[in-house]
Order: C-alpha cells, then sequence, then structure tokens
C-alpha cells in the first residue's frame, strides 16, 4: 500500500514535523500531543476562544476529496491559533483543468504557506507532498485513501483518556468496514503504542483487512462475541464510496448482523463508551438510541478533535532562528 | 555546567513571603481594596502564589496561567510540551488581581500574562507581586511587590525550585529551550 518512512516525520531533535500517520511515532511524542491537547481544550470556555501562537502564519487546506467537518474543524483549530487559513477544494480547481499536484504545491507556497493540510483519496498523497514541500513548510494529513487519518484517531485517544485514564488496562474494539478504513488504522497504531491490553477489531470477512492479525489485533466476526467486556466500542462507518464491488449483500442485513444495539452493547463493560468518527449512518452501523444514549460520545469527539488538531499543528509548526522559516 | 548552588531555603523563603503578604496588605489598604483576587503563573509563581493567597486570606480560589500560549518567542523555539491550561476559577471582569510570579527578569512573561488576562476579560486593576527581582529588564515592566533583588551576575541563573521544600538555587546560566523559569 502507501510507501512511507516514519522518520520524515520528524526533525533532527525528533520533534514533529510532519504528522502524516500515527504508525511508528513514540509513545511519548503521541503522549505529548494529548498533554498539549487538554489545554487547548479549555478554550472553547473562555470569553476570547483562541490565543495568538501562531499568529501571522498562513495555514492552507488541501482538500482533493470533500469534507465538511475535518476541513470545518481544521479551520476553526488554525483560527483559534490566530493563524491565517486558504482553504482549496481541489476537487473543482485547477487540477481538474490539467495541473498536476507538484504545480499546485508550489503556486501555493509561493503564496508563503507555512503548512498543508492534505486530505486526498490516494494512499501515501501526504507523504508525497511532505516529501516535495520546501523546507520550512510542515504537512498534516488530513486522510489519504486507506492509509491513515491520524488527527481522528488522535482524537480519540484524547476522548477514550478523557473517560478512561489510563490506556494499560483497557480492551478497545473497532467494528464494521476495517478494510476501508484509514481511521481504524492509524486507531490501531495508536492504541498499540499507547499500550492497551487489547484491541480486537470486528467486521465480516469481506470488510476485514487479511493482514489485520499482523497489525497486532484480535480478529472477531461475531459483534456479540467480539464486545465482550470490552471498555470502548468504537464504529466505523460503512465506506459506501470506497467499495468497489459487492462487499455488503445489503444495509440492511449488515445491521443485523453488526450494528450496534443497546441488546447487544449490554455486552461491553458497564461503563464502556462508544464511539463513532461520523458521519452517522443510523440504522446502519447503530440504532439511534445508541448514538443519542449516554454512553455515546460521537459529539465531545468533535469538540476534542479542535483540541487535538490545534495541539498537532501547533508542534508540527517550524520554528527556526529568524522568527518563520529558517 | 557548574552545580546548582543554595541560596536560600524554605523557611527563610516562607519569611520573605511573609513579608510580601505585609506589603501587600499595606498596598490594598491604601487604595481601600477589599476584594482582591489573586493570580499565580506556573511554576514557580504558583507555589509563592500559594502562599500569598492564604496569608491574605482572599476568599476566592487561586488563578493559575500558563502563559506558553502567549510567549513572545513561539517562532523561535516552538510549543512547550509542559503546558498546562489556565484556570482562572473566577469572573476577571472588574476585579483588582494580584498577579504572582517566582523571577521577574526580563518582563516578557509578564507582559504574555497580561495579554492572557485580558482574554478572561477586563480588570480594574493588576499589580504585580514577584518573590525575585532581578537585573535584564528588556520591557517596561516593574513589580509593585517584591520580596528580594539579589545581586546577580547577568551570567547567573536564579531559579525557584519546590513545591516542598521551597529552594533558590543560583547557577551558571544554561539557555534551556524551554525556559520556563527564564525570568
Amino acid at each position: 500500500m502507501a510507501v512511507h518512512s516514519n522518520n520524515i516525520q520528524l526533525d533532527e531533535d525528533g520533534r514533529l514535523k510532519h504528522f502524516l500517520t500515527t504508525e511508528g511515532l513514540p509513545k511519548e511524542l503521541l503522549t505529548e500531543i494529548l498533554d498539549i491537547a487538554e489545554s487547548f481544550a479549555a478554550l472553547p470556555g473562555r470569553p476570547v476562544k483562541k490565543v495568538p501562537l501562531l499568529r501571522g502564519r498562513i495555514i492552507t487546506n488541501l482538500f482533493f476529496e470533500t469534507s465538511t467537518r475535518t476541513r470545518t474543524t481544521f479551520e476553526l483549530a488554525a483560527k483559534m491559533l490566530s493563524a491565517d487559513v486558504l482553504n482549496f477544494n481541489i476537487a473543482v480547481s485547477a487540477t481538474s483543468k490539467g495541473e498536476t499536484l507538484l504545480d499546485t504545491l508550489r503556486n501555493l507556497e509561493a503564496m508563503h504557506s507555512d503548512m498543508f493540510v492534505v486530505r486526498h483519496n490516494a494512499s501515501g498523497a501526504a507523504h508525497f507532498i511532505a516529501r516535495h514541500a520546501a523546507p520550512g513548510v510542515s504537512v498534516i494529513n488530513a486522510g489519504d485513501g486507506r492509509h491513515a487519518h491520524p488527527t481522528q484517531a488522535m482524537l480519540d485517544m484524547f476522548t477514550i483518556r478523557k473517560h478512561k485514564g489510563d490506556f494499560t488496562p483497557l480492551k478497545v474494539a473497532i467494528v464494521g468496514d476495517i478494510l476501508h478504513s484509514r481511521v481504524a488504522r492509524s486507531q490501531i497504531h495508536a492504541l498499540n503504542t499507547l499500550g492497551v491490553t487489547e484491541v480486537r477489531v470486528i467486521g465480516p470477512r469481506t470488510l476485514l483487512p487479511t493482514e489485520a492479525r499482523a497489525l497486532g489485533v484480535h480478529v472477531y466476526h461475531s459483534l456479540e462475541e467480539g464486545v465482550k467486556d470490552v471498555d470502548v466500542v468504537i464504529m466505523l462507518r460503512l465506506q459506501k464510496e470506497r467499495m468497489d464491488g459487492a462487499l455488503l449483500p445489503s444495509e440492511h442485513e449488515y445491521f443485523n448482523l453488526y450494528g450496534l444495539t443497546d441488546e447487544r452493547l449490554e455486552n461491553a463493560k458497564p461503563d464502556a463508551i462508544v464511539m463513532h468518527p461520523g458521519p452517522i449512518n443510523r440504522g446502519v452501523e447503530m440504532d439511534s438510541s445508541v448514538a443519542d444514549g449516554p454512553r455515546s460520545v460521537i459529539l465531545q469527539q468533535v469538540s476534542y478533535g479542535i483540541a487535538v488538531r490545534m495541539a498537532v499543528m501547533s508542534m508540527a509548526m517550524h520554528v527556526g532562528e529568524m522568527g518563520g522559516r529558517a | 555546567m557548574t552545580e546548582p548552588k543554595l541560596f536560600m531555603s524554605d523557611a527563610a523563603i516562607g519569611e520573605v513571603i511573609a513579608g510580601m503578604a505585609r506589603m501587600l496588605q499595606k498596598r490594598l489598604a491604601e487604595r481601600g481594596i477589599t476584594d482582591p483576587v489573586m493570580i499565580g503563573i506556573h511554576t514557580g509563581g504558583v507555589w509563592v502564589a500559594e502562599q500569598l493567597h492564604k496569608a491574605l486570606g482572599i476568599a476566592e480560589p487561586l488563578g493559575t496561567l500558563d502563559i506558553s500560549f502567549y510567549r513572545d518567542d513561539f517562532t523561535r523555539i516552538g510549543m512547550n510540551p509542559q503546558v498546562r491550561p489556565s484556570q482562572i476559577p473566577f469572573d476577571v471582569e472588574g476585579r483588582h488581581i494580584i498577579l504572582v510570579d517566582d523571577v521577574l527578569q526580563s518582563g516578557r512573561t509578564i507582559r504574555a500574562a497580561l495579554n492572557e488576562i485580558f482574554d478572561f476579560g477586563r480588570p480594574a486593576s493588576v499589580c504585580l507581586a514577584t518573590l525575585i527581582q532581578r537585573n535584564g529588564r528588556e520591557l517596561p515592566i516593574q513589580p509593585d511587590v517584591f520580596g528580594l533583588e539579589p545581586p546577580l551576575q547577568d551570567s547567573e541563573h536564579i531559579r525557584l525550585r519546590g513545591p516542598a521544600p521551597l529552594r533558590l538555587e543560583i547557577s551558571a546560566k544554561a539557555l534551556p529551550r524551554h525556559a520556563e523559569d527564564e525570568e
């Protein structure tokens, strides 16, 4: 799948430079992201909901694939850091006129962008841009194909830590379309690095990657068995837009087997939380009574997403002796 | 780097802080301020503020400020990984604030702290109390009340260690990347 070398994410001092994947990043760095996000999470309660940290910096959202929530939370995070934000929806922009990705990149650099937030339907696109970006420019992956969605994974880790404290004793189940899910891949790497007891993936054979066990997870095909005694249930969205063939008989049948209901949730620990990266297909991945129920933390995930993105952007922003780019 | 040497230990520091509390009381009385609130700056400023807060019998809980998001040197040194949330458990609007830090040197921390406080509201007044004031000012900021003014070489670095027991140490100046105690 994606070609990636993890050291491209760190500078020579081991500090975050690009945030492309949770894979291969040390536990200390993931924990630092969560710790810094903790301070940003307090900001919305203040009269002035922003800090001057990235004042004078330009952050460009480069979205080759449509997204409302992710782009909006990145934009809000950048604005709460006092950066200026450019939004490029490339699906309807110059690349459709034949401009290459590198030409687009050079043009945006000429507009003095300090950071690119990239979403693309090709796995490895964010790595490609990070490799070709000018030295002082940082790249944040906002989702590339089936490969990675590291800020989503980290906001999920933040949500779990908020509710459960320590990662060590936790059993976490990820349910659904693992095969097409960059979110699941990034979550699995982060959960393993942060040292949870067990990660389970639950889904039909057609939606589980063949290499699942190599990722260090336990595989279940029954939801009832898979959620037994877990502390966290993460539901994934069915990625209908990424399915090439008929991997599912029908949504109705999927819900019958893998839809999360109050009854099935009974098998999890009494204080288990239910998460979903959104947008939810109600009645497909889960019942509305679960999505809106007391164990659902889905809307908190959205709020925490802003704080986590602020943390990642402020950590990865290039610093140098001259102020701005070195 | 040479070993830091002990400049003052807990009991003596406690006496200095008690003296600062008396000066603050006098100042508040002169101005007719009966309901001040207090904010300490992380990390050392909070330790000093905890003692002052108790000595002055301030009813409202102590506020704490981490100015990492307001520093003027982010473009040089980047994000402080040790940042904690600032907690101001009262409305600063219209209040008389006593701002407390451990060491006043360049004045940049205080400038950042004032900027942050004003993002919480518009206080009636802010007065500055620091345990140490020393040479090296880079901004027009002076303490209203301070505990000690030790004679220090520019190359020397004074640092409050704590939280318990408190110790003041002097060492040859290192240049830490995140100089939480730089001033």
